[in-house]
């Protein structure tokens, strides 16, 4: 049903059911807020949005207020203003005072709202409170005195990943978000995905930087830095450089980071070629040997993480292959920095990737139980455009740079990995190869594609019918694996990835919820997939080469202990 | 009584009063009810009263001393503990029935004084001291020289009808009640009446709620009857939490059944058949007494299944608060019933929509429940007598602070504000002056003597920026600091407010800061800190308007009423305390200006040594002097001094 | 103490989330406070994050993390109470029991609480120790009721 109510004297149409704000947003009008989420329910507790609305006597909040018939409506009035004014103020108050020295700064909102709102003065005096920085873990860092207490992030944390790691302690001007006991994120279900970064209007959240670390490895003169990046950095480099989908970005960046200092540049995936290709004979194997199914892919460390944490019972359908990442870390350590010449302890691996789980995956895995990690420092998204503009490179003016001859080349297949259903899609290509002997045709499975939570296919392979899944959003594997529990579902593989629709919305991705920025995201992936000529994992001519020279057949002992680990249960509460 | 015995009480009572709408009997079974309601007695019946603050003041040992009274001296009499009659400042009460005579009140009837009352009586001979006063029972001989208890000042201006039965029955035993006529409502409602009856009937009735705005409980049960759903809550509000306000626990505490009666006829009229009663944590004996009053409605056939044999379920669940004042706001305290943090939400979804489980829920405080019973015994017409047009019924409220009496007070609606407090609190005590009545718990306002004119009604209280939904009225002489006061419930509220939206939260610890700022005295007195104090108090009438104006819930809404009412009629001594820096009712200690009698002052040095702030000065064997620029008024010096030399202005 | 959760939760159908403060009280009433292994506990029983639940508890007054002294204090601080100087004694309460309000002495002796209104407001200021009331207390008289505390031998 629709009807009119008259916004700011202008007569509007609205529908039954909606809420103000959703007027608004249609009309144009902005109402700034602090607590508000698309696509989730409205809390109504930072009471920013307020309007004033003839006939009620409080202002009430354009989030959750339904319109109704006879609204006259008041989005701007002086009353408001100084309403949303006044609690901005309150805010401030005990909000500390070192924007310039702020990770958010220049990005956060609660900066953005006072200079919309003109604010020109600490209104209040308070000491802000005395708390501590939780530094526990090594992806996330959180600084309770910039919380705002707006929930955004414990609302992700509930309804999207599921593992409820924070909530709010105490009450009223006590309250804080924290964890049980205070004990801090890293004895916690936290599984450390970075979606509470991605919402938080202020620099409470925000990854652990390895931004100096890396930087002191630039220019240690007896270091050979290296990097290797996520299959979706190009994408979010030319979003957050305005450079043209036309341009040549895979290209220009290996330029960006060669200018940075980083003497060679790898495509992490590559790696992610290989993961295929162990994890399809690991698969075949399993499935000839009548062992538990379905698999679980593994290449998410938050999904890993909550598996350990939680679901130990599954550690057995968890696939053992180590991440992309790490296999990366691996391979540079080990062979091709070797045959450039540099000893392994010389060798600095940064990866750059979208995510600050896998800060938190390369801490704690180390080659052979050593003190050299796979990988010295992984970088967030954000970090790395950080590091660009630090060092003043100007995108404008970069050429492109062809690639290292070594080990720089990568299927399609290993690219789709950072769009959630594409590792299970490249996955099904090589094993269809292996089970067969010939490609798929096509080789495009439509139904893992697209921006959806859940998607499910049924390939038929020779006499073979795999049912396979692909989730992203870890709250939404819990259905999943109650069905799994049931046994109602005959599922041969399952892709996890923590974050909704996978990596192109990591927790290490620019910050801000953006449906559009995904969709372009997701896109420039999918795009590759149909340019490149490449697109299986087996046809990538360095498998060959590795599995020649370096490793033994797919999945064999040897592969074991170089790529693969043994996953045990996880010590949290 | 024999097990055979009770079962014929029980089935007399259900049998000839309960299913007996008419409330007229025959001789025998008038007479039979009489001795069920003790109004003949055939051995001497000891009353105590064993409610919360009967208890507090020794209730227990007065019961035990009277034990052995009645032991020692070989009496064969009863004992029975009752509620609370209301009148607090008389507790430990202790009421004696001897065969053929009236039952009488004694005071204070503490454990040591038993004896003397009892003595007194049994001896007929003389009346003790501390007897108040005889209740009226036609069947028997009245004591001589004694008031009626309905006389007294503190009950007679009282209408007495959801209380009518406190103090008097044993809450303990559902017979007590049957035989007054309970439960007789609930079996005329499920058999009769279809639920929009029932609602139709609460409607004319004129109830309003009294937990909130006011709104028109028949109105707002046939919203939650009109719901389609398929499963509905109806939820009894007994999380009675703002300080002052006890007069709640006084109805359940003293007549638990009229409060289950009452809830068990409104589940029937909104379609729920599950119904809960949220109480507060504290009321430990409260709970003891509901949890009794419930199995004992089982037992009966009153909740249940097919109660009456009509099909209709109810069942009733008890839920114990947690300690959040909050949880007395109906949205948060559906958050606590589901398990959650107690946090409100926002309304619309009103729960009559949308509530407990996400299915339509009414939530009712105690008292309006208590209201239900009789209006469906007596009928509507009969309830809109009592009070005025548009404020039907009665108001209860806890009175309490400087007044002679203090207590639970049931008034009708209508009734002055100076009724109440010059007649039946008896006007303030110890001669003093009264300065205002505050009313309204935390969030309330405080009524300058000027406004005692105003009735007690929902619109009239609104006029002078009170409400009717808090039941606490304090009465505050001339030694009640305003600004301390104001101080204080900005405190309680503060440390209430549950966090969720960032005016109530971060703007009550603002205020409270600020009136701080004004009641403290700082390291250095200057023009800077007047001028601090001085724009305190500017922002605190904006800070009130926003928070009012944006916060989520009644809580925040409400929080800066005592600031603004008493900034309103006491302003001017927020300004002595900013500009003139005294407290003229002394109680801000900071503001206390600490001065040495030289002549007392025998130079002893040990309030040198423990002032904190370096600001006395003095050598040894000499009289000191306090700079009273550097002193703080922290009182140290006072409290150490042994030769009292040491005085305040 | 696992007997006593486990006991306690087998009255409870796990998963149903509305269990959870009824529980917590049952296990407070029992064993005083609550600990990290109580509430891992109930977050098998309920299928609910510990964060969950020690966010839900710390939301209470009635839940505490630590236990209580073998005295312990409560203070009203209702109006009345307020009125009658209530604000004095706390004072007092902390001057001579030597901690804050919400502590406990670190010899676990004596433990201090400040509550909401005990509706003993006829009888204010009034104060609780374990389980006894005092009632009408000046400052003099609880020195004394203190005292008598301090000297207790155990």
């Amino acid at each position: 049903m629709q009807f009119d109510i008259d916004i700011n004297n202008q007569i509007v149409t609205a529908r039954k059911g909606e809420t103000i704000k959703h007027v608004l947003d249609r009309i144009g009008i902005k109402v700034p807020t602090l607590c508000f989420m698309e696509g989730f329910s409205p809390t109504g507790s930072c009471r920013m949005c307020v309007v004033e609305v003839e006939g009620i006597a409080q202002l009430v909040p354009s989030c959750s207020y339904p319109v109704q018939e006879w609204m006259k409506v008041y989005t701007h009035s002086p009353r408001v203003i100084k309403a949303r004014k006044t609690i901005l103020e309150l805010l401030l108050a005990s909000h500390p005072n070192d924007c310039l020295y702020c990770d958010k700064n220049g990005q956060c909102e609660l900066q953005y709202l006072a200079a919309e709102l003109h604010v020109r003065e600490r209104k209040y005096r308070v000491k802000s409170a005395s708390v501590q920085i939780d530094k526990s873990c090594p992806g996330i860092e959180r600084d309770p005195a910039k919380c705002i207490l707006c929930g955004r992030c414990i609302r992700v944390c509930d309804d999207v990943i599921g593992v409820g790691a924070i909530d709010i302690i105490g009450r009223g001007s006590n309250s804080r978000i924290g964890t049980a006991f205070n004990k801090g994120l890293n004895v916690d279900t936290c599984v450390k995905c970075g979606q509470c970064i991605q919402v938080c209007p202020t620099g409470a959240l925000t990854e652990k930087q390895s931004f100096e670390k890396v930087i002191e490895a630039l220019n240690n003169k007896n270091c050979f830095p290296v990097i290797q990046f996520s299959p979706t950095l190009p994408a979010s480099i030319a979003e957050a450089f305005n450079i043209k989908a036309s341009k040549d970005i895979l290209n220009i960046l290996r330029t960006a980071l060669k200018k940075t200092g980083f003497r060679q540049v790898f495509d992490t995936s590559m790696a992610a070629d290989l993961t295929l290709m162990e994890e399809a004979s690991g698969f075949i194997d399993r499935l000839n040997k009548h062992e538990p199914l379905p698999l679980f892919t593994s290449c998410c460390p938050s999904w890993v993480k909550f598996i350990e944490n939680s679901k130990p019972e599954y550690l057995k359908n968890l696939s053992s292959i180590r991440s992309p990442q790490q296999i990366m870390g691996r391979l540079i350590k080990q062979y091709i920095t070797s045959s450039a010449g540099q000893k392994p302890e010389n060798v600095f691996v940064v990866s750059v990737m979208p995510c600050t789980a896998k800060k938190d995956e390369a801490v704690n895995d180390h080659i052979n139980n050593s003190d050299t990690p796979f990988v010295d420092a992984v970088i967030t998204t954000r970090e790395l455009i950080q590091i660009f503009k630090l060092l003043g490179i100007d995108f404008s003016a970069l050429e492109p740079e062809p690639k290292d001859p070594a080990f720089s080349t990568r299927s399609s297949a290993g690219k789709l990995f950072g769009v959630s259903g594409g590792h299970l899609e490249g996955l099904l290509r090589t094993i269809h190869f292996m089970m067969t002997g010939q490609e798929m045709d096509p080789l495009k499975i439509n139904d893992l594609r697209g921006l959806k939570s859940r998607k499910e296919a049924r390939v038929r392979i020779g006499k073979q019918i795999l049912n396979v899944v692909a989730v992203s959003g870890l709250a939404n594997v819990k259905t999943l694996l109650d069905e799994i529990e049931t046994g109602g579902n005959d599922i041969h593989i399952v892709e996890v990835m923590a974050c909704p629709f996978g990596c192109i919305n990591g927790g290490g991705q620019q910050t801000g919820r953006d449906e559009k920025k995904l969709k372009t995201r997701m896109k420039a992936i999918y795009d590759v997939d149909e340019e490149e000529i490449i697109k299986v994992a087996h046809k990538n001519p360095i498998m060959t080469d590795l599995y020649e020279k370096f490793l033994a057949v797919p999945n064999s002992s040897r592969n074991k202990e170089l790529l693969h680990i043994s996953r045990i249960k996880g010590q949290v509460q | 009584m024999t097990s055979s015995g009770a079962i014929q009480i029980k089935e007399f009572l259900i049998e000839k009063v309960v299913k007996n709408y008419s409330g007229l009997f025959d001789k025998a079974t008038a007479s039979t009810l009489a001795q069920i309601k003790r109004e003949k007695v055939s051995r001497p019946v000891i009353y105590i009263g064993m409610g919360t603050c009967g208890l507090i003041a020794g209730a227990d040992k007065t019961f035990k001393a009277v034990e052995k009274y009645l032991h020692e001296k070989k009496i064969d009499g009863e004992l029975v503990s009752v509620g609370c009659l209301g009148l607090c400042t008389a507790e430990p009460m202790m009421d004696v029935q001897l065969p053929g005579k009236t039952r009488i009140s004694f005071q204070h009837a503490t454990e040591e004084k038993v004896e003397d009352m009892l003595n007194a009586v049994f001896h007929h001979t003389l009346l003790h001291e501390n007897a108040i006063g005889q209740y009226r029972m036609p069947l028997t001989e009245e004591w001589p020289g004694l008031t009626y208890i309905d006389q007294l000042p503190f009950f007679a201006l009282q209408r007495r009808n959801i209380l009518r039965n406190t103090g008097i029955i044993s809450p303990l035993d559902i017979n007590d009640y049957l035989a007054r006529g309970g439960y007789r409502s609930l079996f005329k409602t499920v058999l009769n009446y279809t639920p929009e009856k029932v609602c139709e009937i609460v409607d004319q009735s004129g109830l309003r709620g009294r937990g909130g705005g006011g709104y028109p409980t028949g109105k707002k049960w046939s919203m939650a009857l009109n719901a389609g759903s398929d499963q509905k809550y109806l939820i009894c509000n007994a999380d009675e939490s703002d300080p002052g306000a006890f007069m709640e626990r006084a109805l359940l505490e003293g007549d638990p059944h009229r409060v289950v009666e009452g809830i068990a006829i409104a589940a029937y009229a909104i379609g729920a058949s599950k119904a809960y009663i949220y109480i507060r944590s504290e009321y430990n004996h409260g709970l003891l007494v509901l949890q009794t009053a419930l199995q004992q409605a089982r037992e009966y056939g009153f909740l249940g299944e097919n109660i009456f044999g009509s099909g209709v379920n109810i069942s009733i669940l008890i839920r114990q608060g947690a300690g959040a004042f909050i949880c007395g706001e109906e949205t948060a305290l559906i958050a606590s019933l589901e398990g959650k943090r107690g946090t409100p939400s926002e309304k619309p979804p009103y729960p009559a929509e949308k509530g407990l489980f996400g299915h339509p829920t009414i939530v009712n405080n105690v008292e309006t429940i208590a209201n239900i019973p009789s209006i469906l015994e007596n009928g509507p017409a009969w309830f809109k007598s009592i009070g005025t047009s548009g404020n039907t019924g009665t108001k209860i409220y806890s009175l309490t602070g400087k007044g002679k009496y203090s207590g639970v007070i049931e008034i009708a609606l209508g009734t002055k504000l100076s009724d109440i407090v010059y007649s039946i609190a008896g006007g303030v005590k110890n001669g003093k002056k009264l300065k205002a009545v505050q009313l309204g718990g935390p969030s309330g306002v405080c009524i300058p003597p000027s406004q005692l004119e105003t009735e007690i009604g929902f619109e009239s209280l609104q006029e002078i920026g009170a409400s009717l939904s808090f039941g606490g009225m304090i009465i505050l002489d001339e030694d009640t600091c305003m600004v301390n006061l104001s101080k204080y419930f900005m405190e309680f509220l503060q440390k209430e407010s549950c966090g969720k939206c960032i005016p109530c939260r971060e703007g009550t610890k603002r205020m409270l800061e600020i009136l701080e700022g004004v009641t403290r005295r700082p390291k250095e007195e200057n023009s800077h800190e007047t001028l601090e104090r001085f724009k305190g108090m500017v922002q605190l009438e904006n800070l009130a308007a926003v928070i009012r104006d944006t916060s989520l819930c009644g809580l925040g809404k409400n929080a800066p009423n005592p600031v603004l009412s008493s900034l309103k009629w006491f302003r001017e001594e927020y300004e002595e305390h900013i500009f003139d820096r005294i407290c003229r009712a002394g109680e801000c200690h900071n503001l206390r200006t600490f001065y040495i009698d030289v002549d007392l002052c025998t130079g002893c040095n040990v309030c040198h040594k423990k002032c904190p702030e370096n600001a006395i000065i003095g050598s040894v064997k000499m009289p000191h002097f306090i700079i009273e620029q550097k002193c703080t008024g922290c009182g140290i010096c006072f409290d150490s001094c042994k030769f009292s030399a040491i005085f305040f202005k | 103490m696992d007997e006593l959760v486990s006991r306690i939760l087998s009255k409870y159908p796990p998963d149903k989330k509305e269990g959870l403060l009824p529980i917590l009280q049952e296990i407070q009433a029992e064993n005083g406070f609550l600990t990290e292994e109580i509430l891992s506990g109930v977050s098998g029983h309920l299928n609910l994050p510990v964060n969950k639940i020690y966010g839900v508890a710390a939301f209470y007054n009635q839940f505490c993390f630590h236990p209580r002294g073998r005295y312990h204090f409560q203070l009203c601080h209702g109006t009345s109470c307020h009125l009658f100087g209530s604000s004095t004694l706390l004072g007092e309460l902390e001057k001579h029991l030597k901690i804050k309000a919400g502590n406990v002495s670190r010899d676990g002796k004596f433990s201090l609480e400040v509550v909401a209104c005990m509706g003993a407001c006829s009888q204010a200021p009034v104060i609780r120790v374990n389980e006894t009331w005092h009632t009408h207390i000046t400052p003099e008289a609880l020195c004394k009721i203190i005292r008598s505390f301090k000297d207790k031998k155990e």
